[in-house]
C-alpha cells in the first residue's frame, strides 16, 4: 500500500522522466515564480537563522554575548565555550551513555520489530490478527500515561540510574512492526512460494529471501529508530539523576540548570555538540528517513 | 533471540548446489511453525504487555488512590482526585494552555507544511537545499532545540530582541509573561516539527494524480479553484493522517516545556496536561493525583481520536 512514487524522497529533480511524473501543475507564471523564490529564501532564513545564531554564540567571548546591539559575527572567536561545556558537566560521560543506550536499544528494536513483523506477515498460526492488533494498539498509548507505574516498577527493581532501567521499558516495538509487516506483505507471493518449494524453512526464508528484498524499508526503520532513541527525553530524564546513565539531552538539561541565561556561551556550545551527530547522520541519510516516515502516511 | 542466532548459522551456507534440506512439509503438523511464530512474537509482546498495557491499567487503579511516590502504600480514596482536579483553578489554566498550544501547534504546522510543500513542489532552483533545511530540525532533540530557542527568545540578549529592535519594535518579556511564554513554546514546537508535516504533504503531492490537475487547468479553472476543488480533496487522507499524528505528538510535548519554562512563568503559565502529570507526580510527589490527570488526558485523547475518525469517515462517504 505504500509503494508509490510518493516515497522517493527529495530526489525527484534528478529523474524528471520517472514513470509517475507527477510534477506539480504550477500555480502561476513568472510573477509566481519570483514569489516562489522569495518564499524559499524567507523559509531558509527562518530555519537557518536560529542555528547560525547559536553557533555564533558558542564561539563568542562572554562579554560579546551580553551586549546590545547583538554581534552577528564573533569579534573575538574563542573555543572557551566548548572547553567549559565539556568540563562543567561530564559531557563525554553523557555522550558515551547516549551512544551505548541508543546502540543497544536500536538493535533490540530492529531485531524485535523484524521478528514480530515476520511472524505476523508470513507465518500462519491461530490468533494472528488479534496479536497484530494488540501490538499496533500500543501506538495509541502515550508514554506519559505509562511512566508513573513504570517508574515505580523500575525503582523497585533497583534499576534507576542504570542502562537496563532505561533500555528495557522502551524496547517494545509497535511502529516498526507495522512498517516491516507492510513491507514483508509486499514481497511477491510467487517468490516466497518458490523459495518454500526449494525447501527453505521459515528462518531461511526470512534471512535469505525476505530481508534482502526489504533493505530500503529496513534501513528507513533503522534510521528513524536511531534518531528517535538518540532524542528520547522523558524516560531517561526520570530514570537518571546524573551522568551514571543520563543521556546527552539530560546532560544538556543539567548544564542549562547551572549556566542557562547567566552563561549562554557554554550552554550553546553543548547544544551545538548535541545537535551535530544527529544532523550529520541526517544529511547523509535523509532520503531513507523520509521514505520511512512517509510509508504508511500516503495511500498508494 | 533464537531468530538471529539461527539465521546467522544459515547464512554462510551458500553455493549453487548446496544440498537441499528436507522436502517441504507444509501439510500435516504446523505445530513447529506455531512454536517458531510464538518464539518470534513473544519477546516483543511481553515487553509491550509489561511496559505499556500493565501500566495503562495500573495508572487507572492508581488514579483512585492517594499514593505518594515516596511512600510504600497507597489508600483507596474513590473519586477524590478527580474532584480535586475538577475544582482546582490551576486545572482550568492547564486545560486552556493545552487547548491553545495544541490547536496552534497542529493548525500552524499543518497549514505551513502544506503551503511549503506546494511551494517546493514547483520547479525552483535550489529547492532540494531548502527542502532539507526545513526537514533538518525535525531530527534534532527537543531538549537541544528548546535550549537553543530559549536563548533566541532571550528578552535582553536574544536574537529576536535584536532583530525587532533594529526595526524599532520592543519585544515582550517571553520569560516572565505567561501568554508570551506560551508563544515561545509554540513557536519552538512548530519550528522543530514543521519538517514532518512538510515532508508528508510533499510526498502526497508527488504521488497524486497530476492528470486531474492538468484537466482542471485546461478547463480554465482558477488557481484557487484548482487548489480548493482538486488538490485538497486528493490530499484528504494525508490531512486526516497528519491531524491525528500531529495532535497526538503535540499533546505529548514534554522536553521543550521542561527546558524552556518548567511549566511557568507565574505558576502554571505554560503547563499543559502532560507537564501537569509530571509536576504533580514527580515534583510534588502526588503520584495518585498525577495518575488521575494522566487518565483524564488519555480519555480526552481517545475521544478526540474517535471523533476525528468519525468526521473523516463521513467526509470520505460524501464524495
Amino acid at each position: 500500500m505504500t509503494d508509490t512514487a510518493a516515497v522517493t524522497g527529495f530526489d525527484s529533480d534528478e529523474k524528471p522522466t520517472g514513470a509517475h511524473n507527477a510534477e506539480a501543475a504550477s500555480f502561476g507564471g513568472t510573477g509566481m515564480k519570483i514569489a516562489g523564490y522569495v518564499g524559499m529564501v524567507l523559509v531558509f532564513l527562518v530555519v537557518a537563522g536560529p542555528l547560525f545564531w547559536i553557533v555564533v554564540t558558542s564561539v563568542k567571548e562572554r562579554p560579546d554575548i551580553y551586549t546590545q546591539p547583538a554581534q552577528w559575527w564573533p569579534a573575538h572567536p574563542t573555543s572557551d565555550g566548548y572547553h567549559s561545556a565539556t568540563t562543567a558537566i561530564p559531557f563525554w560521560d553523557y555522550f558515551r551513555n547516549s551512544v551505548i543506550i541508543t546502540a543497544i536499544l536500536s538493535i533490540a528494536k530492529i531485531v524485535l520489530g523484524v521478528m514480530s513483523a515476520y511472524a505476523l506477515s508470513l507465518m500462519r498460526f491461530p490468533g494472528r490478527n488479534l496479536l497484530f492488533v494488540v501490538i499496533i494498539a500500543a501506538l495509541m498509548v502515550p508514554n506519559q500515561i505509562t511512566v508513573i507505574s513504570n517508574y515505580a516498577l523500575v525503582s523497585q527493581l533497583g534499576w534507576r540510574n542504570t542502562y537496563q532501567g532505561i533500555i528495557i521499558p522502551l524496547a517494545g516495538v509497535a511502529f516498526g512492526t507495522f512498517l516491516m509487516r507492510n513491507q514483508f506483505l509486499s514481497v511477491p507471493g510467487e517468490i516466497i512460494e518458490a523459495a518454500r518449494l526449494d525447501g527453505a524453512g521459515p528462518l531461511k526464508l526470512l534471512w535469505r529471501v525476505v530481508l534482502p528484498m526489504s533493505w530500503p524499508t529496513l534501513i528507513a526503520f533503522s534510521i528513524i529508530t536511531v534518531v528517535n532513541e538518540w532524542n528520547e527525553y522523558l524516560w531517561p530524564f526520570l530514570m537518571s539523576d546524573d551522568s551514571r546513565s543520563g543521556t546527552l539531552p539530560i546532560g544538556l538539561t543539567h548544564l542549562q540548570n547551572n549556566d542557562g541565561i547567566t552563561n549562554w556561551g557554554p550552554v550553546m556550545a553543548a547544544t551545538v555538540l548535541a545537535m551535530l551527530p544527529v544532523l550529520i547522520v541526517f544529511l547523509a541519510l535523509q532520503r531513507h528517513m523520509i521514505k520511512g516516515l512517509t510509508a504508511g502516511a500516503v495511500k498508494g | 533471540m533464537t531468530a538471529s542466532s539461527d539465521a546467522s548459522s544459515v547464512a554462510p551456507r551458500s553455493g549453487p548446489s548446496a544440498p537441499v534440506g528436507p522436502p517441504p512439509r507444509r501439510s500435516g503438523r504446523p505445530y513447529g511453525e506455531w512454536l517458531l511464530a510464538a518464539g518470534l512474537l513473544l519477546p516483543n509482546l511481553v515487553l509491550l504487555v509489561i511496559f505499556t498495557y500493565r501500566p495503562l491499567v495500573d495508572n487507572f487503579r492508581l488514579s483512585f488512590t492517594d499514593w505518594n511516590i515516596a511512600a510504600p502504600v497507597a489508600h483507596y480514596i474513590g473519586f477524590e482526585n478527580y474532584k480535586t482536579w475538577w475544582h482546582d483553578p490551576n486545572s482550568h489554566e492547564v486545560l486552556r494552555n493545552t487547548l491553545i498550544f495544541t490547536v496552534c501547534a497542529v493548525g500552524i504546522s499543518m497549514v505551513l507544511g502544506l503551503a511549503l510543500a506546494i511551494l517546493l513542489d514547483q520547479k525552483l532552483r535550489g529547492r532540494n537545499l531548502v527542502r532539507s533545511a526545513i526537514f533538518a530540525p525535525f531530527v534534532i532533540s527537543g531538549a537541544a532545540v528548546g535550549i537553543a530557542f530559549q536563548f533566541v527568545f532571550d528578552p535582553n540578549f536574544g536574537m529576536l530582541r535584536d532583530l525587532f529592535h533594529r526595526i524599532g519594535i520592543q519585544v515582550p518579556d517571553f520569560y516572565q509573561r505567561p501568554g508570551w511564554a506560551l508563544v515561545m513554546v509554540t513557536t519552538t514546537y512548530v519550528w522543530k516539527n514543521l519538517g514532518y508535516t512538510f515532508v508528508i504533504y510533499l510526498a502526497a503531492l508527488q504521488g497524486r494524480r497530476a492528470d486531474l490537475d492538468e484537466a482542471a487547468e485546461i478547463d480554465g479553472a482558477s488557481a484557487w479553484r484548482r487548489f480548493h476543488k482538486v488538490l485538497l480533496p486528493q490530499l484528504r487522507p494525508t490531512t486526516f493522517f497528519l491531524s491525528i499524528t500531529v495532535l497526538l505528538n503535540s499533546v505529548q510535548v514534554f522536553d521543550i516545556i521542561n527546558v524552556e519554562t518548567r511549566g511557568g512563568p507565574q505558576g502554571y503559565g505554560t503547563t499543559t496536561l502532560v507537564y501537569q502529570v509530571y509536576r504533580e507526580t514527580f515534583v510534588n510527589s502526588k503520584a495518585g493525583y498525577g495518575a488521575t490527570i494522566a487518565t483524564i488526558m488519555f480519555v480526552i485523547l481517545l475521544i478526540i481520536t474517535v471523533i476525528q475518525v468519525r468526521v473523516m469517515d463521513r467526509g470520505m462517504h460524501r464524495d
